[in-house]
């Protein structure tokens, strides 16, 4: 075979090789939900309470009195409890233990739902407390979910309320 | 289990490079040039990207439509430059793969080689992150679904204070420095790259970092053409209220993000964990058998360097005389990096067989196989030769030859001195030598091949000198699968010997025996 020969076809090969890495650099197409569905996210930062209790006289006596404060904390936080439900059904309920080495940053959570698109009953709950049942805050919405649409819950530590995007 | 493993794919390899030998020869065949592609690649990746940069406008909205702008109003350079950009990243990806799984074939990562190989492994990453932090700049709908696994991937990781992923849980959320991060690391990471593939290659001598001139053109008008026929994809601009559609997955960087959504990611962290340590660990499980590195004998070695020129793995170096003889330098042999393949005993001009002493010692020789055992079996395998066309084949151990009978097996074809060859045939040992390589692109001492071929051809010191009629040489480079090509030419070869003039031995074998010590090398 002679030097141009091999050139021509070399070449053609090289180009015909790059062409389909070409093609599967974007083929085929994934889709990240079904189509007609939409993605509820829950997702939120936010640290548990202390336990705090009052320093007794005697305490506040052996202090240095620039270091008397009355109150007192554990370092640590109280875990959060964060509750999910769609539709009536509970879909999300865990106990969420303060983040750091000793416990004192905040919980998170982060969790996806992919929905039908479609009206869906959203209720939320959270406990930030030491207490052993019931929630401290909560909200219930009604929303019309859209196909493609990302529909954010997340909670606000400043006003105290479930913000929903 | 894994040698038979390995043999099979060896010999896959090997077809698929004959094959492809058929189409572009030894010279262009890109199997052969895999590491140099993946520097030339790199070359075009980095140009295109500068250029790119010219346009690239960072921010939230400003991304998007600067790549718009330049994939669509001026496609004919800055949309074709990011068509390169992206291709030439996905190639490097393939290129780099195939260059890992062939090594892997050809046993090619273990014993002293091992530091090829474990420098090879952050280069895996660090192309992986270089790639993934570029596709997160377009800030379209892929770029999005990028960001989002990307980042919901690393936050399992406890490493980050709040969550990542919580940046892009809202248009409002997301902030216009995520942009210069992003910039700042699609460039830093790269450099961190170019630095590891310079260390990557610092154990071999004369590392290829440039394809031939032909194929590099090849490589480009490949890409020209795949950048017109499908330039490089744009999504639609990311929403962040809402959940990318249908996205073109580049399935060369990004394989594993589907996953994600049917694997947890500490599945997924923890199989690429194992995969980087077991890669990491490879060359030791097990450990190869590595014969004792090459050793240098100061009384015939003047510190000429030809070995150092010679040595593929830049294991041998030339350092001040240390026994008095009158020559300023002498060699040393790093054994951390011989893998003892006799190249240098062939370079060296001591190596000559006419030196009939009774102890045959080099100026470097391989204490496993020394020159001295080679002239015996060279001997032996002559004794044996009969017929009207006595070829005797020296083969490498690596090619068609190495385990064929009858032929004299060395490590590597360039173990051979050129004396060799004149001895074996002025003496009248044979009519004729068969000189039985690796295949041409892929020799197993990657200068083999070259280094016989230049020294026949009078090119390279040390010479097969001219008395030796060429006519009565055969040199046949062929690789494991092709034993029977090996022996046609051979066939061939002894058919063109039978039909030459008898050679007058210029000094007779019968004679020899009894010859006091000469050393004719120098004559």
């Amino acid at each position: 075979m002679t030097r141009t020969l091999r050139l021509i076809l070399g070449t053609i090969a090289v180009a015909a090789l790059i062409t389909g890495a070409a093609a599967l650099s974007a083929w085929p197409s994934y889709s990240p939900v079904p189509q007609g569905s939409a993605m509820l996210k829950l997702s939120l930062s936010h640290g548990g309470v202390r336990n705090c209790r009052q320093l007794t006289e005697a305490e506040l006596a052996k202090l240095p009195p620039n270091m008397r404060r009355k109150e007192i904390c554990d370092r640590k936080r109280a875990p959060l409890t964060v509750e999910l439900v769609i539709d009536g059904a509970r879909v999300y309920h865990r106990d969420l233990p303060p983040s750091g080495l000793s416990g004192d940053g905040p919980s998170r959570v982060y969790e996806k739902f992919v929905l039908p698109a479609g009206p869906h009953s959203i209720a939320v709950r959270l406990r930030d407390t030491l207490r052993a049942e019931g929630f401290d805050y909560q909200a219930v919405r009604d929303v019309e979910l859209a196909p493609g649409q990302n529909f954010v819950i997340d909670f606000s530590p400043v006003t105290g309320e479930f913000v929903f995007n | 289990m894994s040698s038979s493993f390995r043999r099979s794919l060896r010999r896959g390899f090997d077809r698929a490079e004959r094959g492809l030998d058929l189409v572009f020869g030894a010279e262009w065949n890109p199997l052969g040039q895999l590491g140099a592609l993946g520097w030339f690649l790199f070359w075009i990746v980095a140009g295109t990207g500068i250029y790119l940069f010219i346009f690239f406008d960072t921010g939230v909205v400003n991304a998007y439509s600067s790549v718009e702008w330049l994939s669509q109003d001026h496609w004919w350079h800055a949309g074709i430059a990011r068509s390169f950009h992206r291709y030439a990243s996905d190639l490097m990806v393939a290129v780099m793969m195939i260059h890992l799984v062939r090594e892997f074939a050809y046993d090619r990562y273990r014993g002293v080689r091992w530091f090829s190989w474990f420098t090879g492994v952050p280069l895996i990453w660090f192309v992986y992150a270089s790639g993934i932090t570029g596709y997160w700049l377009i800030w379209d709908e892929l770029a999005q679904y990028v960001a989002i696994v990307s980042s919901e991937l690393l936050d399992w990781l406890p490493v980050f204070g709040e969550p990542i992923a919580r940046n892009f849980l809202t248009p409002e959320a997301l902030s216009g420095r995520f942009f210069t991060l992003m910039v700042f690391l699609h460039i830093a990471i790269p450099l961190i790259l170019l630095l590891t593939m310079w260390i990557h290659i610092q154990r071999i001598s004369r590392a290829k970092v440039n394809p031939t001139r032909e194929l590099g053109a090849m490589v480009m008008i490949g890409l020209l053409v795949a950048s017109l026929l499908l330039p490089a994809n744009l999504e639609g601009p990311a929403d962040l209220a809402r959940v990318p559609g249908d996205v073109g997955i580049d399935w060369f960087f990004l394989p594993l993000y589907p996953l994600t959504d049917y694997i947890p990611a500490g599945a997924i962290w923890g199989g690429l964990a194992v995969f980087t340590l077991g890669l990491c660990a490879m060359p030791w499980l097990p450990p190869v058998k590595t014969p004792r590195a090459a050793e240098v004998f100061l009384d015939h070695c003047n510190g000429c360097a030809r070995c150092v020129e010679d040595c593929p793995y830049a294991a041998i170096d030339l350092v001040p005389r240390t026994d008095g003889a009158p020559f300023p330098q002498q060699v040393t042999v790093d054994p951390g990096r011989c893998v003892a393949c006799g190249i240098c005993m062939g370079s060296c001009p001591s190596s000559s067989p006419f030196r009939r002493s009774q102890d045959l010692v080099t100026g470097i020789d391989l204490p496993d196989y020394p020159l001295a055992e080679l002239r015996e079996r060279v001997l032996a395998a002559a004794a044996s030769l009969e017929g009207p066309a006595r070829v005797l084949t020296l083969a490498c151990e690596h090619g068609a030859a190495g385990a064929a009978e009858g032929v004299v097996t060395i490590p590597c074809i360039a173990m051979a001195p050129p004396s060799l060859i004149d001895f074996i045939i002025s003496r009248g040992h044979a009519d004729g030598v068969a000189l039985a390589g690796c295949a041409e692109t892929r020799c197993q001492h990657r200068f083999g091949v070259e280094w016989t071929r230049q020294r026949i051809a009078h090119e390279r010191d040390p010479y097969l000198r001219n008395r030796v009629p060429r006519a009565r040489i055969a040199t046949i480079w062929a690789g494991p699968t092709e034993e029977a090509r090996f022996a046609r030419e051979l066939s061939a070869f002894r058919d063109s010997v039978a039909a030459l003039p008898a050679e007058q031995p210029r000094v007779h074998r019968a004679a020899t025996q009894n010859l006091p010590v000469l050393d004719e090398a120098s004559s």
